[in-house]
């Protein structure tokens, strides 16, 4: 007898899908768990890792923002290849104002995140109109170009780049800044894309001719997109300066812009909670392969494709179904 | 015309590189007429559309709506001066419900402008109208995703999302392509209510009998080039339309 799969929603969801059906803590619970844990994870962690393990989850978190930043664009139908634009253009600003004019972090880093995306933006008006991978092509040479920018002219440091930033008064404030910008973003960002503004915004990925023939201004809703991505990620960048206290050509490599796609790929694509969960899968994994010395980049190459091939869809979105749909085989007739 | 034309289209010209899409176009349209486009396939009939709703730039020409030059200017804008246009293929947001396709139209500044603010509700005025169109609420076919609904409702979409704009003009490109007849006949009453509340209306049509029917005016083209226009009846005469037309695509 041939046998089907059958996807049902389970009870649970279908009750709470609506404000009114709400009566008991286990629906709340059901509809609050999902959310409340990764908060509580967030907030929990800083506490019980130790001090390598911590940097690692500054690591994570910056990554994730990252993530979060590139998933933003992808749902605007601009796929970015240059993350690292972002991340190094908060990184250099932040550097400047603190090295030259001895700004404190309480003011580089938000000046940094508006100014870093505002210019990125600006940087990136000229080839809105492109489409597909001409503009993955461009956000792709932006990081490489400014990277030899630096080193031919010899401007803020040239090779040597600048050091001697400010650090954070202490690594507490470290760690709950840039987790609490994570949950932050993640959360509001997550309730703008669902509202009718992001359904504009998923609107010009799937068919901007339709969103145009609306008398939408598609161009004007992109760099809305651009400015808010760019500046997440130039947060990122500042931040890690800080703690770095130093910002040099590095921060336009290309790790910045490839690992956040990669999470976001594996972690899937297109609900942010995908690309963080991603983050916080990549990057402890990428520190455990330390140990096999030059093999770590095939073994991570490995677990990517492994990833990709066994969850196409994504971590994420395979959580979230198996949590709202339970799943048997009935029979064909 | 006692009327000023809603709408002028003056000697537009359109070349894609060698080929030349429309050469020499005139036409005026009166408020709350009815204009049908016919054509056989790539006379250049959804080119007109384009030239007309700013999607494509015409290389000379010019497009007056309600007095105003519009030619050249981009489609959003001329949108929010009240041209709605549907898209012969239809392309929903396939994933989400019917109704939540209604939302980005419901966004445009225009129906933010007209209202004198915003929605309250944006879902609750998507699913007026959607029953509008013929959804039907019983049903609850708008709820159901995009990528569920046959053609004829999505294509009913097509015309609610052009609708929800508040247009002075409709442009339907081939709203009734790849329909059945019975699915025809019930959007056929919708068009003419529009009518009805004063919208004028063109019609990019394959389907010359229903155009026939409740088209004012008809004009025909031929490798981009308007080779007869009036009333439905006197074309149908013409002998040039009967050679590039009929002759070909008799039904």
């Amino acid at each position: 007898m041939p046998k089907r799969k059958e996807r049902v929603d389970r009870g649970i969801n279908v009750r709470s899908g609506g404000v009114f059906a709400l009566c008991s803590w286990r629906e709340m619970l059901y509809l609050a768990g999902p959310r409340l844990l990764p908060v509580f994870i967030c907030l929990f962690l800083p506490l019980v890792l130790d001090a390598y393990w911590q940097k690692v989850l500054l690591s994570v978190a910056v990554f994730a923002l990252l993530a979060i930043s590139w998933d933003i664009l992808a749902q605007t139908g601009m796929i970015s290849l240059g993350q690292a634009l972002f991340f190094g253009m908060g990184a250099y600003v932040t550097g400047i104002l603190n090295h030259y004019w001895g700004m404190p972090p309480v003011l580089t880093i938000p000046l940094a995140a508006v100014c870093g995306g505002l210019i990125c933006t600006t940087l990136l008006l000229p080839v809105l109109r492109l489409r597909g991978i001409y503009f993955s092509m461009v956000t792709l040479i932006l990081p490489l170009m400014l990277v030899r920018l630096v080193e031919a002219t010899r401007i803020f440091g040239g090779t040597e780049g600048l050091s001697g930033m400010t650090p954070l008064p202490s690594k507490w404030l470290e760690q709950y800044m840039i987790v609490g910008a994570l949950l932050a973003a993640l959360f509001g960002f997550r309730r703008m894309l669902s509202s009718d503004y992001g359904l504009v915004l998923k609107g010009i990925r799937d068919n901007d001719r339709s969103v145009l023939s609306a008398g939408i201004n598609i161009y004007w809703y992109k760099t809305q997109a651009l400015l808010i991505a760019s500046t997440v990620g130039a947060f990122a960048g500042a931040f890690l300066t800080h703690v770095y206290m130093f910002v040099g050509m590095p921060v336009f490599a290309l790790d910045y812009s490839i690992l956040p796609i990669a999470a976001a790929v594996v972690g899937g694509p297109g609900s942010l909670a995908g690309a963080t969960l991603g983050a916080f899968i990549l990057v402890p994994l990428s520190e455990v392969l330390r140990g096999a010395g030059g093999l770590r980049i095939v073994f991570y190459g490995m677990f990517l494709v492994i990833f990709i091939v066994a969850l196409p869809e994504g971590i994420f979105h395979f959580l979230q179904r198996k949590y709202h749909q339970f799943e048997r085989w009935v029979e064909v007739d | 015309m006692a009327t000023a034309p809603l709408l002028e289209v003056k000697a537009l010209h359109k070349n894609f590189g060698g080929v030349q899409a429309i050469r020499d176009l005139n036409f005026q349209l009166a408020p709350g007429e009815l204009l049908g486009i016919i054509g056989p396939n790539g006379s250049g009939k959804t080119t007109a559309v384009n030239l007309i709703t700013g999607f494509v730039k015409p290389s000379s020409g010019k497009v007056l709506f309600k007095g105003r030059d519009i030619t050249g200017q981009p489609a959003y804008r001329i949108v929010r001066l009240g041209i709605a246009r549907t898209f012969q293929m239809v392309k929903p947001f396939y994933q989400l419900p019917a109704y939540k396709n209604m939302i980005i139209p419901l966004y445009s500044p225009r129906v933010k402008k007209l209202i004198g603010g915003k929605y309250g509700d944006r879902d609750a005025v998507a699913l007026d109208l959607l029953e509008e169109v013929g959804f039907e609420r019983d049903a609850r076919v708008a709820y159901k995703a995009a990528s569920a609904l046959p053609q004829g409702y999505l294509k009913r979409l097509e015309l609610a999302k052009a609708i929800a704009l508040q247009p002075d003009l409709v442009i339907l490109d081939e709203l009734f392509s790849g329909l059945s007849l019975a699915e025809v006949a019930s959007i056929l009453p919708i068009i003419e209510k529009l009518r009805v509340e004063g919208k004028t209306i063109i019609m990019i049509e394959h389907r010359l009998k229903e155009l026939f029917r409740i088209a004012d005016r008809v004009i025909v083209l031929n490798f981009g080039q308007k080779i007869a226009g009036g009333r439905a009846a006197d074309v149908m005469e013409s002998a040039a339309v009967k050679n590039a037309y009929l002759g070909s695509e008799e039904r």
